[in-house]
């Protein structure tokens, strides 16, 4: 898509909202939705006089999220105060974090066409989301519901060491993966508790200096990342060859018209007056606390899919698509308790749990079935209660409603046909029906017998045990 | 180094208020004289001196996650100038 | 004598042994108020039917035999930048003329604990940025010794109207001097507390590092009594202090024998009235006589508070009334079309010129370019002068000042100067910078018949060690004896 003598430069500032049970600063829920205005009170609402109070859970959670994300821990952390003045933002400032975050220097790897790649991560921080702003079409205006504001977020902010949209989206499903597996976040992009600003700049290939940079704000959809990236990096080529400055500016993408506009309104350089926040105090940590919050994560994806690899067997392609989602990993794990067949497990995962997500353009985080299901299901499989062509069909109805497997096949009738006799029969039909074939496999083309298994299968609606098949029609072609 | 009448215009744009011509002379004018006044801490060796941050030597002030609703968004939205379906209610603005 | 010249621990015996009703003393104040207050000027708001209404209950439960606190029925006047839940809280401003605050601050839900009962919401300058009640949106407040003097400020309501009787006690808010400076210059005693012991939640912040809440009595002992029903850690106050609740009655005790205090050179010198210096040194005298020893010392940097103060608490003031948008509550203008309108005309309208030129000041100190030569630097500073007081307290159990460089100074003398204004504040202003306890004690009248204060600075959290000087102090002297004449009142 991009020039090849050009590079894309790309660099994120993700926001992620904590699934805390209150806010950052008081006690409301954290809850999405509601009717406007109801998880708030005179703190999150900004009433003269009020006070934020920490929230022991933000600063575990960003720990977790930072060691998880092979930073440092700072031990004399602080919040500040970023002024600014927006109907979104009822203290007119947001209480954040400035010179001292809570993390610093991390990293995460991602897998690219060309191997792993680190992506360096420079800092995350926490900070306190914004309301929302609600307009109507009837030109009346436009609504502030405060029932976001307030709710726990971490930023983390990559430096910028991006070069393609596939690496974007690569390091955003890496960090969403690694915060779904500490379960410090839903992750849930489409309700904005996962989003990201995103800075890209465009520079001649072997170039030192880095381009200027334009930012697009708050992007909650990988598509669109990865649409917003190439458009806008396309555009700043073009700008470059026609002789053009390229502006530091921030940018709003459309996803209709697929472009990006000039966001005007927001002309005044923004002076945010950064100071320490008075109303709080300082947050030092000691080596225990941290190490012990160290010691409570989970197993991270790495290190599953070392041991999926070793004592699965799983190929490295499995394994790594297995370990891509906590909800695929916890699913392999407990799948494969109940069926032992890894390898079925792994593959069933990537291609065909991952296929009908796709068709359904659905996250894995929405599977409603779990490892029981899908354990019974392989279990079902090497029985020979059900052919793999059946299970298929089986996992389509787990996505419509979760039941047990053996259940489905009982109520729809897909037991395997394995009685020697009914299949002999349909057999002997499907060689009489078939001459031409017949004749061919004689004529020593063993692709003949492939068709006609196929047709007995047709016959049987997928029923007919496979092997047995097989075994009937190689004895009676033989003959 | 005396603030210049263009500062404070800048300032009051970035604390949102509006002055008058006549304000801006006097600010301008009031402002030259506390900053001067101001600049005297310059005489005061901080070498090696860390900042006050809080009043007192008070860390880790953190709460319980725990829910407690207010309850009371009446309450809360009674002074609204502007206020419909229980939002305020202000001019169109674009996201 | 009339029930409002009593003082609160009178009154609680009177009440107790059934003398007096709430009913009748609540009365007694509203008729006080109605008589001097048109000439005063000390409340925004009165709470006469709310106010009456609890005094009945309250009296209906004490003949009743129900366990009532022993302060249940005692009127109080509050500062209005303290929040009341249903009530209106405006920090006499034309920002906030409208607001009903949907809560109770933390030391009103104290209050409520012990069943006082409300008299009104005092007068201040707005936003509590002043130091002569001057800057009320308002009306301003008169001086009660002289009705064309000023009763300082930014309390000066409550001062006021402890002063002339129109409460028994108040509270008060203190950010540079804003308890103890009207209540030295109406005769009255007024206590700062160490920062962090009294919960700031509700109090409508003017510097969030600076503010407290304080009693405003008419002696001592009353100035003991509110202070333990409002210090307390408070889990809504993240910088309020976790620690054992003590009774600073306890400190009332008539003997400062081998007490060390501390006289610092810088404010018995220039800059200082002649009759407050002199003042001042009877004050030390008396102190020696008693047993104490007074010596004179140095806080040299002292000099440099005023100015450290003024970046501080103006930057955080500025980012704290950035929340006043006329959006969610208070002033919204007539005239706009978009929403910056809103935002620039509401706040320009609403706010009067002193809080924008703290404002204005605040914003620049922050801005980039200047933070680290104004903000940052005055941290710093401010941590010297923390040391230099920490050094001092090495030798002193106390430091004794002047509580304001002047004596009440007319209406109108200091409004066209800021500057001015400003370094009314010398004496009080390091006290808060130090986040120090501090009390002003009223000492003597001057040649025009006006109160003069002095100051006791003591350690941070040690409330105790003042108060035992200060009531050894008013146990041996009269100033008692002399009341407010209401003079001048022509205007």
């Amino acid at each position: 898509m991009v020039r090849d003598d050009y590079e894309v430069v790309i660099g994120l500032e993700v926001h992620c909202e904590l699934s805390t049970k209150t806010k950052i600063f008081c006690s409301c829920s954290t809850e999405f939705g509601g009717e406007p205005n109801t998880h708030c009170c005179p703190v999150c609402m900004a009433m003269p006089g009020t006070l934020p109070v920490l929230n022991e859970k933000v600063v575990e959670y960003a720990v977790k999220a930072g060691l998880a994300t092979n930073c440092s821990i700072e031990k004399n952390s602080k919040n500040d105060r970023k002024n600014y003045f927006y109907p979104d933002s009822p203290k007119a400032y947001q209480i954040s974090q400035f010179d001292k975050p809570l993390c610093y220097d991390g990293h995460v790897t991602i897998e690219t066409e060309n191997g792993e790649k680190e992506i360096r991560i420079e800092r995350i921080h926490i900070e306190e989301d914004a309301g929302k702003l609600n307009h109507d079409e009837y030109g009346r205006g436009s609504f502030v519901d405060l029932n976001r504001a307030g709710v726990p977020l971490i930023e983390v902010v990559s430096k910028p060491d991006m070069r393609s949209s596939a690496e974007v989206e690569a390091y955003m499903r890496k960090l969403k993966s690694i915060f779904e597996y500490i379960e410090i976040s839903d992750c849930k992009m489409e309700q904005g508790s996962l989003r990201a600003d995103v800075n890209v700049s465009v520079r001649k290939k072997g170039a030192k200096e880095f381009g200027t940079r334009t930012e697009m704000k708050n992007m909650n959809s990988f598509r669109s990342i990865v649409r917003a990236i190439d458009y806008e990096a396309q555009r700043q080529i073009e700008e470059i060859e026609n002789g053009n400055e390229i502006m530091q500016e921030t940018l709003r993408w459309d996803d209709i018209s697929g472009r990006t506009f000039s966001m005007r309104d927001k002309e005044d350089a923004q002076d945010y007056r950064y100071f320490p926040e008075p109303d709080l105090v300082a947050i030092k940590l000691s080596d225990e606390y941290i190490e012990n919050i160290r010691k409570s994560l989970p197993e991270l994806p790495e290190s599953r899919k070392k041991r999926y690899i070793e004592n699965y067997g799983l190929t490295e392609k499995a394994a790594n698509f297995a370990v891509s989602s906590k909800y695929y990993s916890n699913l392999f794990e407990e799948a494969t308790k109940i069926c032992n067949n890894p390898k079925t497990v792994g593959n069933m995962i990537m291609s065909d749990i991952a296929r009908i997500l796709n068709e359904r353009e659905e996250e894995p985080d929405s599977l409603k079935f779990t490892g029981k299901e899908l354990g019974e299901l392989v279990s079902l499989i090497d029985k020979g209660t059900i052919s793999s062509a059946i299970a298929k069909k089986v996992l389509e109805e787990l996505f419509n409603e979760v039941k047990m497997p053996s259940k489905i096949i009982e109520e729809k009738g897909w037991v395997q046909i394995s009685d020697e006799g009914a299949i002999k029969e349909v057999v002997m039909k499907i060689l009489e029906n078939n001459a031409q074939s017949v004749a061919d496999y004689k004529a020593g083309k063993d692709k003949a017998l492939g068709f006609l298994v196929g047709q007995a299968m047709k016959e049987t609606k997928g029923k007919a045990n496979p092997q047995l098949l097989n075994k009937l029609f190689l004895e009676e072609l033989k003959k | 180094m005396a603030i210049s009448k263009e500062e404070i215009i800048h300032i009051a744009k970035l604390a949102d208020l509006n002055l008058s011509e006549a304000e801006i002379e006097k600010y301008t004018k009031d402002m030259q004289e506390i900053i001067e006044f101001a600049n005297t801490i310059n005489n005061v060796n901080t070498e090696g001196m860390g900042e006050t941050i809080g009043t007192n030597e008070k860390v880790n002030v953190l709460r319980k996650d725990e829910v407690v609703e207010f309850g009371n968004r009446d309450g809360l939205l009674q002074n609204a100038p502007s206020q419909d379906e229980g939002m305020f209610r202000i001019p169109k603005v674009l996201n | 004598m009339e029930l409002y010249e009593y003082t609160v621990h009178e009154l609680i015996e009177k009440l107790e042994k059934g003398e007096i009703t709430s009913e009748t003393l609540t009365k007694s104040y509203f008729d006080r108020i109605k008589e001097k207050d048109n000439k005063v000027k000390a409340y925004v708001s009165t709470l006469e039917e709310s106010a009456m209404k609890k005094a009945k209950e309250i009296d209906e439960k004490r003949k009743e035999g129900k366990p009532v606190s022993k302060f249940a029925g005692i009127p109080i006047g509050i500062k209005d930048n303290m929040c009341i839940e249903g009530t209106k809280t405006t920090c006499s401003s034309k920002m906030l003329e409208n607001f009903v605050s949907p809560y109770n601050a933390t030391v009103i839900e104290k209050l409520n604990k012990e069943d006082l009962v409300y008299l009104g919401k005092l007068n201040m300058d707005e936003f509590a940025m002043g130091g002569s009640t001057e800057h009320s949106a308002f009306f301003k407040t008169h001086n009660p010794w002289d009705l064309e003097r000023v009763p300082g400020g930014s309390s000066g309501g409550s001062a006021a109207a402890v002063s002339a009787e129109m409460a028994p006690w108040t509270l008060g808010s203190d950010t540079g001097g804003s308890i103890r400076q009207p209540a030295s210059l109406c005769g009255v005693v007024g206590l700062k507390p160490t920062y962090g012991l009294v919960s700031r939640y509700g109090l409508v912040a003017f510097a969030s590092s600076l503010d407290q809440i304080g009693p405003i009595t008419k002696d001592v002992t009353d100035s003991a009594l509110l202070l333990n029903l409002i210090a307390g850690h408070d889990e809504k106050d993240s910088t309020s202090m976790d620690m054992e609740k003590k009774d600073y009655t306890l400190s009332l005790v008539n003997d400062v024998k081998g007490m060390k205090i501390g006289l610092p050179k810088e404010y018995i010198g220039e800059g200082i009235n002649e009759e407050v210096k002199q003042a001042i040194l009877n004050v030390a005298k008396k102190y020696e006589e008693l047993g104490a020893t007074v010596e004179e010392c140095s806080l040299d940097v002292g000099k440099y508070a005023t100015a450290v103060y003024y970046i501080i608490a103006c930057a955080e003031a500025s980012s704290n009334l950035g929340r006043f948008d006329g959006i969610r509550y208070g002033y919204r203008t007539e005239k706009y079309d978009n929403l910056k309108d809103i935002y620039r005309n509401s706040r320009s309208e609403g706010f009067g010129p002193e809080v924008k030129r703290r404002i204005i000041l605040g914003t620049y100190v922050l801005s980039s370019g200047y933070y680290d030569a104004y903000y940052k630097k005055a941290q710093k500073v401010r941590t010297v002068i923390k040391n230099a007081y920490d050094e001092l307290f090495k030798k002193y159990d106390l430091l004794l000042t002047p509580t304001s460089p002047t004596t009440a100074f007319k209406i109108g003398e200091k409004t066209s100067n800021p500057l001015e204004m400003y370094l009314a504040d010398i004496c009080t202003v390091p006290v808060n910078i130090g986040g120090l306890p501090g009390m002003s004690i009223p000492c003597a009248l001057d040649s025009k018949g006006l109160p003069i204060g002095f100051q006791l600075i003591g350690k941070a959290f040690d409330e105790e060690t003042i108060f035992r000087a200060a009531y050894t102090y008013e146990q041996n002297s009269n100033f008692k004896e002399n009341k407010p004449t209401f003079k001048g009142g022509d205007n």
